[in-house]
């Protein structure tokens, strides 16, 4: 059962790790805003509208 | 016939609405701003939201301070030369819509490298280079397309200290050591007597120690400095038995695991710090879009033209000095006291002195600070400095430094006194009792009094309940400032209510006509000649009278400032004035009218009824029965008989109430021994709402200026205000309940330690399961007494 003392011995380097890595991101600010990113993940990006379209056709059609 | 509703903010496009790509706008604004969006294929705006916008102001020279490099260098969170980042303040950010075109303004400025937007904060943050873009320039786009920014100073100050992130970190040690102390305690718990945990135990025991010292340390060095403090002041509040109970169980835990009796309390000690400072973190609820803190300088612009030889400048308002001249334009504030020189001044002062009607002033008049400009512009010249103004005097009043006190004040402070002295008497005599009975057995009981009498289900019954409280008013649209609020609230018993802005809205003004009957004729030649006029209450009558003004035009017109109007129309002669203008004899001399002569025969008046609020008369009914009610005024009495008829017999009035003599009626109560609440909402009311006991400041918008006070009720909310007072007894009697519950548990483990039986396992099963009980109840309780309450 030597192995015990590698096994928690592990653990706890990974449980440190991960928690040095969760103040790091208080730190940095990713948390003071936790509405805003909600609703723009759900923005389109470039949106290419019929206008946008239709001038490429017509700067074609007219070379 | 139904008009159809504007297709950018939603408004009802009235009879003419303008046209525009087959899409009704009820206004310009609106029309341009969707101009602007759809030649630069920003529709997609309407699809995330119908009706997102707002109605645009009037952006002409608005900005113009933000040419001055001086302000500028101070409202820049960051400026290397080439690129800048600015944060904007945007009240009327409110949908996701709002979010989406801020966010895509690259595509309306070429100078903007990104921006973004903070919601709850109700913030935009702009990085832009420097040499494409301004920071007026950016300033205008945003206002043009509805998004204006509030910009001051003051708050720009205050903002800079960063947000405290020290709980967060606290709690975040707490929660990692509680979770790992517990697993790592199961073992011998299970008391499973296996030779590997003969030889392990140590490990794990040492383990816990190690992860228990940043929790004593660092989680939970707050309470012992603030016991400390406490008792420098010889006063037992509630962090002492909490810091108490937290050294003794981390001191015999560590002498448990030296001297190989036993595993300890780790993770008891570990939960409780945990619990108490989730209770801390839930307590905390800011509002940052809101301020509580505002004085008259976040009232005040930021900076005024002056005309120097001739040419208009900028300059800040802190560098106005005595003998300069400043142009006010329309809808602007007078930032200092000064005498007016020329134009025509219609001085709004309802903010400032509490009056409803604006003033008229004449060339040579005196000007006091705060007042707003409503007819157009004017050039004053200065008298006072903006920290020699009568209106900052009112801030040197000493209720505005006011230290510190430092006394016990919440309830669970008051009832921590008895808490403590209980249990070190009770810790005594059975230390005592024990000591002769089995002294082996002293050292256990006494450390296990100390240990589970520690008071983690009190002190948490006030923060969550409290802390759900806030956030179901706020989620009412009723803000509080902090949780000690709600405790001051529940104890006040005298209502002092403020009448202009306060019980009466500013939005319609009533007027009442008394006289002889006018012909829809005789309406619409006193329209014609009202539309010539720019008086303040001319134009007031102009949008009351609902026929339309006659074509013709007026062959006479003569307009005397401050009394009324001579005009001829249609071969009629109209005379409109005050009652000393047309030769009027009245009664009742208070009121403010507009009389009607035509040809010379008086035929009536309009009178200007202040017009109240929705159920003022109901809340006044409902608060009578357990307050005393007072209203403190501003304004003259003459609507003193009116609210005598409406209003409960045994409310109180006092009229012409300049802003001081409003914080010494409070003063004057609360050394009688009464507790104060005002309600209020302007300038003039500030020293009142910093002397009451609980001061709440009424807004019709949230998002522009409000005094520093303690609450923040929305405008259309107020006849909930009774509502919202019950509630804050009854989470107080919840607390109060709360207490019984914890005592039963403290009974239960009282039994425990006394008879000598507190193992770990018995103290890991109880803490948790008290603090996780009286969590629940609380919030169950507060949730369902607020639904019964139906607000």
């Amino acid at each position: 059962m030597e192995v015990i003392y590698i096994t928690i011995g592990v653990s706890i380097v990974v449980a440190i790790f991960f928690f040095i890595i969760f103040i790091k991101t208080v730190k940095s600010g990713q948390y003071e805003d936790t509405y805003t990113p909600s609703v723009r993940m759900l923005f389109d990006d470039e949106l290419v509208t019929e206008s946008d379209k239709d001038k490429q056709k017509n700067s074609q059609s007219t070379k | 016939m139904s008009s159809k509703n504007c297709f950018h903010c939603g408004a009802e496009s009235g009879k003419k609405p303008i046209v525009f790509n087959e899409k009704d706008f009820c206004c310009n604004g609106c029309k341009t701003v969707y101009e602007i969006l759809n030649a630069n294929e920003l529709t997609c705006y309407y699809d995330l939201q119908n009706a997102p916008g707002t109605i645009p102001k009037e952006i002409k020279g608005k900005f113009n301070y933000l040419e001055n490099t001086e302000i500028v260098e101070k409202l820049l969170e960051f400026n290397d030369g080439s690129t800048s980042v600015v944060e904007f303040y945007i009240p009327s950010i409110h949908c996701s819509s709002c979010i989406w075109v801020l966010e895509n303004l690259t595509k309306l400025n070429k100078g903007i490298i990104t921006s973004m937007v903070n919601f709850p904060n109700k913030t935009l943050r702009i990085t832009f280079k420097n040499d494409l873009s301004h920071l007026k320039e950016l300033a205008e786009l945003i206002t043009s397309i509805g998004y204006e920014p509030y910009i001051s100073l003051e708050d720009n100050d205050k903002k800079l200290h960063k947000v405290d992130k020290t709980l967060i970190y606290q709690v975040s040690i707490a929660a990692f050591a509680f979770g790992n102390i517990m697993l790592l305690s199961f073992p011998e718990y299970f008391q499973v007597d296996e030779f590997w945990l003969e030889k392990y135990k140590y490990l794990f025991r040492w383990l816990m120690f190690a992860m228990s010292i940043p929790v004593v340390f660092y989680s939970a060095k707050g309470y012992f400095i603030s016991a400390l403090k406490g008792l420098k002041h010889k006063i037992l509040n509630i962090d002492v038995p909490i810091a108490l109970g937290i050294s003794v169980l981390f001191f015999r835990s560590t002498v448990e695991i030296f001297l190989d009796i036993g595993t300890g309390f780790f993770d008891s000690l570990a939960g409780l710090v945990f619990f108490l400072l989730l209770g801390k973190f839930f307590q905390q609820k800011t509002y940052n879009f809101l301020s509580f803190e505002r004085d008259y300088k976040s009232y005040f612009p930021i900076a005024v033209t002056k005309i120097e030889n001739g040419i208009e400048k900028n300059i800040p308002v802190k560098n106005i000095q005595k003998g300069d001249r400043l142009l006010i334009r329309n809808e602007e504030l007078i930032p200092v006291d000064g005498i007016l020189i020329s134009g025509n001044a219609a001085i709004n002062y309802s903010f400032v002195t509490g009056e409803s009607i604006p003033t008229e002033k004449q060339s040579g008049d005196k000007l006091f600070a705060g007042g707003k400009q409503t007819a157009g512009v004017i050039e004053m010249e200065v008298i006072n400095t903006i920290s020699q103004s009568y209106l900052t005097q009112l801030w040197s009043n000493d209720i505005f430094n006011k230290p510190i006190d430092f006394t016990i004040k919440t309830l669970t402070d008051s009832i921590s006194k008895y808490f403590t002295i209980a249990i070190l008497c009770i810790a005594f005599v059975a230390g005592l009792f024990w000591y002769f009975y089995n002294p082996s057995m002293a050292f256990n009981v006494v450390t296990a009094v100390l240990i589970i009498a520690c008071p983690c289900a009190l002190a948490l019954s006030a923060p969550f309940a409290i802390g759900n409280m806030l956030r179901i008013f706020g989620y009412k649209k009723f803000y509080l400032k902090n949780a000690g609020t709600i405790e001051n609230i529940a104890k006040v018993e005298t209502i002092i209510f403020d009448k202009t802005g306060t019980i009466t809205t500013s939005n319609k003004t009533e007027l009442l006509y008394k006289g002889s009957e006018l012909s829809i004729d005789e309406f619409r030649m006193i329209k014609s000649v009202l539309r010539a006029s720019n008086h303040p209450l001319s134009r007031t009558l102009y949008n009351f009278i609902d026929e339309k003004p006659l074509s013709e035009s007026l062959t006479e017109f003569e307009e005397v400032i401050g009394k009324g109007i001579i005009a001829t129309i249609n071969k009629v002669t109209i005379q409109l004035g005050s009652a000393s203008f047309l030769g009027v004899s009245l009664n009742s001399t208070n009121e403010t009218a507009i009389y009607v002569k035509i040809n010379n025969k008086l035929k009536g008046g309009f009178i200007f009824k202040n017009s109240y609020r929705n159920g003022l008369m109901e809340v006044f009914e409902e608060l009578s029965k357990n307050y005393k009610l007072v209203i403190l005024s501003g304004d003259n009495d003459g609507e003193k008989k009116y609210l005598e008829s409406v209003l409960p017999k045994s409310v109180c009035f006092e009229f012409n109430q300049k802003p001081e003599e409003k914080l010494n009626y409070i003063k004057l109560l609360q050394q009688n021994g009464e507790k104060v609440m005002m309600i209020g909402d302007g300038l003039n009311d500030a020293g009142a709402l910093a002397q009451s006991d609980v001061g709440i400041s009424i807004s019709e918008d949230v998002n522009v200026f409000s005094p520093a006070c303690d609450a923040i009720l929305d405008a259309k909310l107020f006849n909930k205000l009774p509502k919202f007072l019950t509630l804050s007894k009854k989470t107080i009697q919840v607390i109060k309940a709360s207490f019984l519950i914890s005592l039963l548990y403290n009974i239960i483990g009282m039994y425990f330690a006394l008879t000598g039986q507190l193992t770990p396992v018995v103290a890991a099963i109880l803490m948790p399961l008290s603090s996780i009980t009286i969590v629940i109840f609380v919030t169950i309780l507060t949730n369902w007494i607020s639904k019964k309450q139906s607000i």
